[in-house]
């Protein structure tokens, strides 16, 4: 959902005369919104600049970024940057896993939230604008 | 706006992307919620092209991370912070990201502050504006569109911001 509202938002500013780059791993939703220009990384959701503590690495990525401000002469311009979270692939299993294993749990997970959601309307904790 | 036309310049053999949509659809699917998300959608994408070299530019960076930790009953706002002494770290506990895979305890990680500021130091960007802000996370793109990213614009000319770059985690 995060790359979805700075996919709005760059739409938004974009819009208004500020050219914008997004940085972000969620390959799928940002080009289903539509941005000016998206720099990809395949990493996991929550490092967008690079795995934790590699200077390189991080370095590389937000050049690259900045880079495609000058690089970019149309709308919709996705440059995939050549870097990857690790050798074992195994880690892009795990994010919103789906399982038999943790079927009950997700259930149990999701009636918690309803009731919650519910006591926040109740209870006016949200959002009115 | 110009019709959208996604030009690739991919470099080396990459696994397939992650589709995270579909993900999504059926994690909340299986957590009982009944109607799929709709995504965000546009047949056009807005351009503006660059009006002077980035070197010469005020760069803006947009977060999508907290300020402080927020709990379950804190409404989201638009936030802003300084960019000459920015936080030490920045909160997402509320938000949704790779708990298996990785963790939030490097800001560089999420948030490249430092690598930013050591490009204007040599010239590759011509300065940071004074703020950073925080992008608040919103299911309603009514919300987020009618809103929050007004106000982003509006804090962002405030601060003479000529570029913006958006990292959402």
């Amino acid at each position: 959902m995060c790359h979805q509202t700075v996919s709005l938002v760059a739409r938004h500013l974009e819009s208004n005369g500020i050219p914008t780059v997004v940085l972000g791993a969620a390959r799928d939703i940002v080009t289903h919104c539509g941005v000016p220009r998206f720099a990809f990384v395949d990493l996991p959701l929550g490092n967008p600049s690079g795995k934790p503590y590699d200077r390189d690495m991080q370095a590389a990525i937000a050049t690259a970024a900045i880079d495609l401000f000058e690089t970019a002469s149309e709308p919709g311009t996705v440059v995939t940057l050549p870097y990857r979270w690790s050798d074992d692939e195994s880690w892009r299993d795990g994010y919103f896993k789906v399982s038999v294993a943790n079927t009950d749990a997700l259930r149990r997970a999701g009636e918690e939230r309803r009731a919650a959601r519910a006591h926040l309307r109740a209870t006016g904790q949200v959002r009115t604008e | 706006m110009i019709s959208r036309s996604f030009r690739e310049a991919a470099t080396g053999a990459m696994a397939e992307p992650i589709g995270y949509m579909e993900r999504t659809r059926r994690y909340y699917e299986a957590q009982g919620f009944g109607k799929a998300y709709t995504w965000a959608h546009f047949d056009d994408v807005p351009f503006t092209p660059l009006p002077k070299p980035v070197s010469d530019s005020t760069l803006v960076l947009i977060t999508t991370m907290a300020l402080y930790d927020r709990g379950a009953s804190d409404v989201r706002h638009v936030a802003s912070c300084s960019t000459g002494e920015p936080p030490v770290r920045l909160y997402g506990d509320d938000l949704s990201w790779d708990r298996t895979a990785t963790h939030l305890e490097d800001r560089e990680s999420y948030f490249p502050i430092n690598v930013l500021n050591e490009l204007v130091r040599r010239g590759r960007i011509g300065a940071l504006a004074d703020r950073f802000h925080c992008a608040p996370t919103e299911y309603s793109q009514r919300r987020t569109r009618q809103a929050d990213a007004p106000e982003i614009l509006k804090r962002c000319r405030e601060d003479r911001a000529d570029i913006a770059l958006l990292v959402p985690i």
